[in-house]
């Protein structure tokens, strides 16, 4: 393998590394304040580009994306209120399957609204052929908008986490739910909250990443598997490990496709997910001293 | 107790018989056909029952079990095993009879597996892999085992998608039919209907009855006992690796059984049967049921696939099945057949009645 190939796998898998870790971050959004895994997070993806694509037809980009967020915000705020705040000490295998059930849902509901057609946003700057030259390695300007975005993405969530009473709010729900209901914060607008916030780092995700995989009723099921395999391979509930996690998924995939067909680049993935949960559920950065205490 | 326990056997046995009389007289044999495949489609969901309702662990790859029977089959049958006629392996294989010769289409020879060699190896198959995943899989639970069978689902249709060998997107087709014994030949020519009708509820009540002696066993108790407190069961002396691994292996081999012979029956299988659609239709079924409920699995399994192979949900099938689960674990976490409301029902307590723990 020439280096100039090496680095331009290399950025591809980056890209798509990232957007891994943006799925894997929903999920963890959601599963630190219910323990719940939302098998719906992939439809949150789809949702934003499906919508952002719709909007752009009407107004100029940058209103179609925040319009796109806002609208799955809104759907993640009714999934939650509609078909979870009022169960009463649903089991596991409850919630798993209504969210299963949420996700076709969505899919299909796409499906009827949009149909099987493949769409895109148009790149953000320049076109699909436009690209910067460092040295040999070639990069379109919208890998740039992905990483760009996702990491300022990244860093407001964390100032989020960290600075604001919201966010603070949120972790304490997160760390011990009773104590912080003693504390009087509502745990269960939390739990709304959580959902909010990830069907809209959903939605910016499947907005930026459209001018390059384009978006499809049905795409957010694979993008739900990777996320899902990310967030293990991190350890479920770590964000910043989840980020570590993206890119070498994203690679590893990326760089599969010289040793397999590219049709078999969905089963890498899968095959690491399960070796990972066979070998070591806690994550790859995972405490084996913690992970003892949870159920697995 | 044993005889209110094989009861429901007899019941199923004259109602199917009851069934196959009523379309001869009604002049609508084609409705067998339908009740053919929903009752291969049975096996897997009673296979399921077993495995989500009595232990209690959560299985979103069952539909790859399914494949994985059907394909291997379908793909003994079907693969020209002629132009490698001097390999050793090969003459070895026809020594042994194994293999069967026969012409293609346009004349050509044709040398394949024997169906009756290619359903055993897909049995084998099935449930070697059953056993290599459960293993591991096992020890996992709850959103874990859920992700971690979705895994092995996907994979399988992943595989079956992207091999040429197996046809990728068209899949396999032009499969042999499988002469059993005597007249009786899996296939689905409109003169062996009837025959073909029988062996498949034939099937169907050979597992049922397999599955509700198991349930009311040792085995079964033990089962109830994992999925109360599986920690607790372990404590008492079950050995609840072993229970749930034999359990998961039992489901697949079911699965597969049912794939294998549907297979052969339709002549042809394709990646949709591997897909994740299937196996969350296989959930929702048994979770309409009821999920501990056997008996209402196999009611409901019948009824939405009769409905859905007959074309009553049109283009919307993948939604009303979603919609289903979504409604029934929302309103009815118990299933919409459940042991407590047949219970006051005096003629059908003998049917439901048995089925939970007292």
């Amino acid at each position: 393998m020439s280096l100039d190939l090496f680095f331009q796998y290399l950025v591809a898998g980056i890209t798509y590394g990232t957007i891994y870790a943006i799925v894997a971050i929903g999920f963890n959004i959601i599963y630190n304040t219910t323990g719940i895994i939302n098998f719906a997070q992939g439809e949150f993806v789809m949702l934003g580009g499906m919508i952002g694509v719709t909007l752009h037809a009407l107004v100029p980009m940058p209103v179609a994306i925040a319009g796109a967020v806002v609208v799955t915000m809104l759907v993640g705020a009714l999934i939650e209120m509609l078909f979870i705040r009022w169960l009463r000490r649903p089991s596991v295998l409850r919630l798993i399957i209504i969210t299963i059930g949420l996700s076709i849902g969505i899919r299909e509901l796409a499906l009827l609204l949009w149909g099987e057609g493949v769409r895109a946003l148009p790149y953000f700057t320049g076109t699909a052929v436009t690209s910067l030259s460092i040295g040999d390695v070639h990069i379109s300007p919208q890998v740039l908008w992905v990483l760009g975005i996702s990491a300022v993405m990244v860093a407001a969530l964390n100032f989020f986490f960290a600075r604001t009473l919201l966010g603070r709010q949120m972790r304490a729900c997160a760390c011990n739910r009773e104590a912080a209901q003693l504390c009087g914060i509502s745990a269960k607008n939390m739990v709304t909250l959580s959902f909010v916030l990830s069907a809209g780092i959903g939605a910016l995700a499947g907005c930026v990443i459209s001018p390059i995989t384009y978006v499809q009723y049905d795409s957010g099921t694979s993008l739900a598997l990777k996320g899902f395999t990310v967030a293990i391979l991190g350890g479920l509930g770590n964000s910043m490990a989840a980020i570590a996690a993206g890119l070498l998924l994203g690679s590893l995939e990326s760089f599969s496709i010289w040793v397999m067909p590219a049709a078999y680049k969905d089963v890498i993935a899968i095959s690491i997910l399960l070796l990972i949960l066979f070998v070591r559920p806690t994550g790859l950065f995972g405490n084996a001293e913690a992970a003892r205490l949870k159920d697995y | 107790m044993a005889r209110r326990r094989n009861l429901p056997i007899v019941v199923l046995a004259l109602a199917v018989i009851a069934v196959q009389l009523a379309s001869a007289a009604a002049g609508k044999p084609q409705y067998l056909t339908q009740l053919t495949m929903a009752g291969y489609y049975s096996l897997v969901i009673v296979g399921l029952t077993l495995l989500m309702g009595y232990t209690g662990q959560i299985s979103l790859g069952h539909a790859g079990f399914f494949a994985i029977g059907g394909y291997t089959s379908g793909l003994l049958t079907t693969y020209n095993l002629h132009p490698r006629g001097g390999g050793g392996l090969v003459s070895l294989l026809q020594a042994t009879g194994l293999l069967v010769a026969g012409q293609d289409l346009y004349g050509g020879d044709l040398l394949v597996v024997r169906p009756w060699a290619a359903c055993l190896i897909a049995m084998l198959v099935a449930i070697g892999i059953a056993y290599l995943v459960g293993k591991p899989v096992l020890k996992l639970r709850g959103h874990y085992l859920a992700m971690a069978t979705l895994g092995f689902g996907t994979i399988v249709y992943k595989v079956v998608l992207g091999s040429s060998l197996v046809g990728a997107a068209d899949g396999i087709s032009d499969i042999p039919a499988f002469p059993l014994f005597g007249g009786v030949v899996v296939t689905g020519k409109s003169a062996l209907r009837v025959h073909n009708y029988y062996l498949a509820w034939g099937l169907v009540l050979g597992a049922m009855a397999l599955l509700t002696n198991l349930v009311h066993s040792r085995v079964g108790r033990a089962l109830r006992a994992i999925h109360g407190a599986e920690d607790a069961a372990n404590a008492m002396g079950v050995d609840t690796a072993r229970y749930k691994l034999n359990m998961f292996v039992l489901s697949a081999a079911l699965a597969a059984l049912g794939g294998v012979f549907l297979t052969h029956y339709n002549g042809g299988i394709g990646p949709s049967e591997a897909s994740i659609m299937k196996s969350v239709r296989y959930v929702a079924i048994v979770a309409v049921g009821g999920m501990a409920n056997l008996w209402g699995a196999l009611i409901m399994g019948v009824l939405l696939n009769f409905l859905s192979l007959r074309g009553s949900f049109g283009s919307y099938d993948d939604a009303v099945f979603g919609l289903i689960l979504l409604a029934i674990m929302l309103f009815a976490p118990d299933g919409l057949l459940r042991v407590e409301l047949v219970r006051r029902v005096p003629g059908l307590r003998c049917v439901f009645g048995q089925e939970r723990a007292p």
